[in-house]
């Protein structure tokens, strides 16, 4: 565990973003609370729907207007609220102080420009160099993020490149102007298991050497162990468990995490049957009262089915929205009772 | 288990063309699958794993004959599927179906649930009259886990996970003794697939289904089969008993890969092999043997002769010049 240092890089305030659309609000985010330390990786962590990737869209203020909003909440970056910031003052955090890589790097790349052209595209809006200054930067992005022969790929088109490769451009162009902070979304999620290892451990050997903060949204809990210091579990638009990441695997608090956790098979311990959380993820639309979970939750009584439970600390540094921790502690001795 | 074969690979070759110029001439082939041997006995999961444009698919749809072999051999109960007309292979598809990864474009949006799981029971004739078919639909629609109140429904009113279930409906619709599941659950939310491999494995103990598993998490296939087999550009690199492979891995391939598996617990700290660079194109694979631009254990021989297929005991197989020379 690095020791982390008391001053918050972004701090994320009961944030709230919702879209409406002709069929209804959409409460895509609903109220979430986070900070990002300097040089850690908050993993976030959720399926498809849960709102993390709004999450992160919000911070960089690439939610579209209509129908999307930012209802309430801060955040908090350098002592400025962006939620208040004009596009203008975005446009000089984006790709600066703050950058962001996505799940697929072919769609995420402008195929009519060469990889060169599209790393100097940043180096020149942010920095104070000529075109000459900004080509030999984008050489050298390309040969910090390990690619083969970086004078000659760097006047190739992406189409060129296999997805790895495409991948590390991305993350070459994110850390051309060595961001204070990288949102990964499910970087690895398109690439083959072998190419996702080399990403991961560039992306960890790139944070120790830029400083950077990461954080990583994904739904593969592998990756999460691998590279979280702190975890955020979101389910429904919430952020239902938050805590450290030995504790999140070695001792999971919301039946949801718990859930999770027994439901994927382990590649290191073989179980007969999985245990499955019964249902689907609630539409959108249509969220259930009370409690998000309880349709699925096998501890759900009706207190959860009428009141939402918020987040609460209930170790230090582990907060969970459950209004039956109890329960699910009596379900896990039970568990390793059965186990004996 | 019996240990009687229900589907044996010999020598099994795809080749596509790749056509360039004016005149569509063929300039070169893609080698999908090229020159591999397996076998499936009756009653077993056989995971087929590897990464993305390794040809895993192509030999899954080979192997029913949705594409046609270049070469080799495909006995399924004693016949060579190589040989049959169209007639005779209708007649035998009733005994393999397949299960695909995408449930959102493998099921036609107009056709109601009912008409999709009854196509296969109208096509091969297996019910007398519209309502011995309802019945057989009702049932095998209750059988997967599905209310008889979906029946009237279109597939768009259903989630993902529902939607595989269709899917599932429709492979069992005719009986099948063998289903090939291309990544059946990749598309899946993570708490989805335990729901889809959990009914997989009650289905094949109630019905005694064969399954070829075509995938590419190794968590999952790990899980789910009784033997492995590992693909690398086209090729089989090693097939063992799920416990070998996974216990004792022989091939450099299968060993990079295993390790490369993120594994859910922090306190694991695993001896990671990274491979360097990235899958050569199946145009024109490497000489000898296609792993060794990549093998960090790669010799001389290694570029220049193809290694043999071999058993090294227990069915254990695997293509390696390293294991010759133990």
């Amino acid at each position: 565990m690095i020791i982390l240092s008391k001053e918050k890089l972004i701090d994320v305030k009961d944030l709230a973003t919702y879209f409406h659309t002709e069929e209804g609000t959409v409460k895509a985010v609903d109220g979430v609370s986070f900070e990002i330390y300097p040089g850690e990786t908050l993993g976030v962590v959720g399926e498809s729907g849960c709102g993390k990737s709004v999450t992160s869209l919000s911070i960089m203020r690439l939610i579209e207007s209509p129908p999307g909003k930012i209802e309430k909440g801060e955040i908090i970056f350098n002592n400025k609220d962006l939620t208040k910031s004009t596009q203008k003052d975005m446009r000089k955090i984006r790709g600066n102080d703050i950058s962001m890589i996505f799940q697929e790097p072919m769609t995420s790349l402008n195929p009519v420009y060469t990889v060169g052209d599209q790393i100097m595209e940043a180096i020149l809006i942010h920095k104070d160099v000529n075109k000459k200054q900004a080509r030999q930067e984008a050489i050298d992005m390309l040969t910090k993020v390990g690619i083969p022969l970086p004078e000659q790929r760097v006047d190739e088109y992406p189409h060129q490149l296999s997805g790895g490769m495409r991948q590390r451009v991305m993350i070459a162009m994110a850390l051309s102007c060595d961001p204070q902070l990288l949102i990964a979304d499910e970087p690895t999620t398109a690439l083959d298991v072998t190419i996702q290892a080399q990403i991961l451990e560039l992306m960890n050997g790139l944070k120790d050497q830029f400083g950077m903060a990461i954080m990583m949204i994904t739904h593969d809990l592998g990756v999460i162990a691998e590279v979280s210091d702190r975890v955020a579990v979101m389910y429904a638009g919430k952020i239902v468990e938050y805590t450290d990441v030995e504790t999140l695997y070695a001792n999971p608090k919301h039946p949801y995490t718990w859930g999770l956790m027994h439901s994927i098979p382990h590649i290191e311990k073989d179980v007969d049957r999985l245990q499955a959380i019964p249902g689907s993820v609630p539409n959108p639309l249509d969220f259930p009262q009370g409690c998000k979970y309880n349709t699925r939750c096998p501890f759900a009584t009706d207190k959860c089915r009428e009141i939402e439970p918020e987040i609460e600390e209930i170790e230090e540094g582990h907060q969970v929205a459950c209004w039956h921790v109890d329960k699910l502690e009596e379900a896990k001795a039970k568990e390793e009772k059965e186990k004996e | 288990m019996t240990e009687e074969r229900l589907l044996e690979i010999k020598n099994l070759k795809k080749y596509f063309p790749v056509k360039a110029g004016v005149f569509r001439r063929t300039v070169a082939h893609v080698k999908a699958v090229d020159d591999i041997s397996f076998h499936i006995n009756k009653g077993e999961t056989l995971g087929l794993v590897g990464e993305s444009g390794c040809g895993k698919s192509t030999a899954g749809r080979t192997i029913l004959r949705l594409l046609e072999a270049t070469e080799g051999e495909i006995t399924f109960e004693g016949q060579n599927l190589l040989k049959l007309d169209k007639r005779e292979l209708r007649e035998m598809r009733k005994e393999m179906q397949i299960i695909f990864q995408d449930p959102y474009a493998s099921l036609n949006p107009r056709m109601t649930v009912a008409d999709i799981v009854g196509e296969p029971i109208d096509i091969h004739g297996l019910a007398a009259n519209k309502k011995e078919r309802n019945e057989r639909v009702t049932e095998i629609l209750d059988t997967v886990g599905l209310g008889t109140e979906y029946m009237k429904r279109y597939p768009h009113e259903f989630s993902g996970g529902q939607r595989q279930r269709i899917g599932v409906a429709r492979a069992l619709a005719v009986d099948p003794s063998l289903i090939i599941a291309d990544e059946p659950v990749s598309a899946l939310d993570v708490s989805i697939q335990a729901q889809v491999i959990n009914l997989m494995q009650d289905l094949q103990k109630d019905f005694s289904l064969t399954y070829l598993f075509i995938a590419h998490d190794l968590s999952v296939v790990k899980h789910i089969s009784d033997r492995v087999a590992v693909m690398y550009l086209g090729k089989l690199v090693e097939v063992a008993d799920k416990q070998k492979l996974f216990d004792d891995p022989k091939h450099p391939y299968t060993q990079s890969l295993l390790s490369a598996i993120p594994v859910a617990d922090p306190t694991y700290k695993s001896d990671r092999i990274i491979l360097e660079g990235d899958v050569p194109s199946p145009v024109n694979p490497p000489s000898g043997c296609r792993f060794h631009p990549r093998c960090p254990y790669a010799m001389e021989i290694c570029s220049e002769v193809e290694p043999e297929y071999k058993d090294y005991g227990e069915g254990h197989y695997a293509a390696c010049h390293l294991l010759e020379q133990e």
